[in-house]
């Protein structure tokens, strides 16, 4: 009896655990295939295409330089700073937590741009 | 009114006779440098390709010196891919003048992506050059990833703060101004506070007849600030010298020439040694302007004259390597 108890309290108490985390993730379902999702902005003619971006927790923001000038991709609020990206060359982030992110190019500031993360 | 070689454009305030069209005409790219001549306290600034054309006593002055902008060192891309040989044409040219300039002045982005091996070849090439001082000061290309302080080690003894600095020669006060660093997003080129105030006690001594020469990379009028070509607080720091008779205001950052006399003080913009900008506005954007080599040498030297009032006249001539 007293053995039955203790298990149902341990299975109640598993269940919470996969609910919390459910809401922690936000789209959590079971059975997905958790892959982390990327998304390219692209640097062309002295701006970022597209000029704000709107991307879940998690997702993986890749800029690369298509001009033949280079440029940086750097954070207002000083969350990431990329080093001096050439023509082609690329710089990534990750963005962990929910928010707004504006950014700019330290050597042209007046390329800015914008990243939402929900 | 005419000045004595037919590319010299004198500009009269009285007589508005500037021939536009025939200013562009003569224009052809390939940028090099301007030689400034302080005459009678006024500074004149002749293309180096002309001076044998314009003759020696025209361009005879108390002090004469050169300045280069924007030699991009490590730029290979279509819009020229050997900013090495055209910086070397230009110092072919400096030493072809009769006189040696007293020394040059470059305004700025010297390398292309601030490595060492760019600064170290733009200073072997300056070397071959008659005049053996240089006075540098950084263009954003020249404080990447480091925020200048490598330009600092190799250009900035003596100098303050982030790499500003003044000297003498001949009785002209010049100063090298710093607007590359610290840029805030959406911003222009940036002075800062201690600089400019650095700049008020600088001054504070000179009698008001000194000419200055102030040099910076960022132009210190507002050329076009869609694309971030003025600095914010360059009014503030121009208001110090209100007091002088002649300053005249040296800049480099835009890729071509642009002169505009406001009060008492003329500005010039200079030519880049490795490729050309658009026009403002004519472009979606100031990147480098790719052209067939073939036409290379005749889109360039884009100029235009903004005056607002000035007290003598200007003679102007853009520098180019044809």
């Amino acid at each position: 009896m007293r053995r039955s108890v203790s298990a149902a309290v341990l299975l109640a108490a598993l269940g919470l655990g996969i609910a919390e985390l459910g809401a922690g993730t936000g789209n959590f379902t079971a059975s997905a295939q958790q892959k982390p999702e990327t998304t390219e902005v692209k640097i062309d003619n002295f701006s970022f295409g597209p000029g704000e971006l709107t991307v879940q927790v998690g997702t993986t923001v890749t800029w690369t330089n298509r001009d033949d000038i280079p440029h940086t991709v750097v954070s207002t609020d000083g969350v990431f700073k990329s080093k001096v990206l050439d023509t082609d060359e690329k710089f990534s982030f990750t963005f962990a937590k929910a928010g707004t992110y504006p950014y700019f190019c330290s050597i042209h500031p007046k390329m800015t741009g914008k990243v939402i993360v929900q | 009114m005419a000045g004595k070689a037919k590319d010299e454009i004198v500009h009269d305030h009285n007589h508005d006779g500037i021939d536009r069209r025939g200013f562009l005409k003569c224009m052809a790219w390939a940028g090099t440098g301007a030689f400034c001549v302080m005459k009678g306290g006024v500074l004149k600034s002749y293309s180096l390709s002309r001076l044998p054309e314009i003759g020696a006593a025209e361009t005879a002055g108390e002090l004469s010196f050169v300045q280069i902008s924007d030699s991009h060192m490590g730029f290979n891309k279509p819009a020229n891919p050997d900013v090495a040989a055209t910086l070397k044409a230009a110092v072919d040219k400096i030493n072809a003048l009769s006189a040696a300039p007293e020394f040059m002045l470059h305004t700025g982005d010297i390398s292309h992506l601030s490595k060492p091996e760019e600064f170290d070849t733009v200073e072997q090439i300056l070397k071959s050059a008659r005049p053996k001082d240089v006075f540098y000061v950084p263009g954003e290309h020249d404080v990447l990833n480091d925020d200048g302080k490598q330009f600092l080690e190799r250009y900035g003894k003596g100098s303050q703060g982030s790499g500003w600095y003044s000297f003498d020669k001949k009785g002209v006060h010049f100063i090298g101004l710093v607007n590359v660093l610290n840029l805030k997003a959406g911003g222009l080129g940036t002075l800062g506070h201690e600089q400019v105030e650095w700049m008020e006690h600088d001054v504070k001594h000179l009698k008001h007849s000194t000419p200055i020469v102030v040099f910076a990379h960022i132009p210190l009028w507002t050329v076009y600030p869609e694309w971030g070509w003025g600095t914010e607080d360059s009014a503030q720091a121009l208001a110090y010298l209100k007091k002088f008779g002649s300053v005249t205001v040296l800049n480099g950052h835009i890729h071509q020439t642009m002169q505009k006399v406001e009060g008492n003080v003329t500005f010039h913009t200079a030519a880049s040694t490795a490729f050309p900008q658009p026009q403002p506005g004519t472009a979606d954007s100031p990147g480098p302007m790719k052209v067939p080599a073939d036409q290379l040498r005749n889109v360039l030297g884009i100029t235009d004259v903004n005056y607002v009032q000035g007290q003598h006249a200007l003679a102007i001539v853009d520098s180019t390597l044809a």
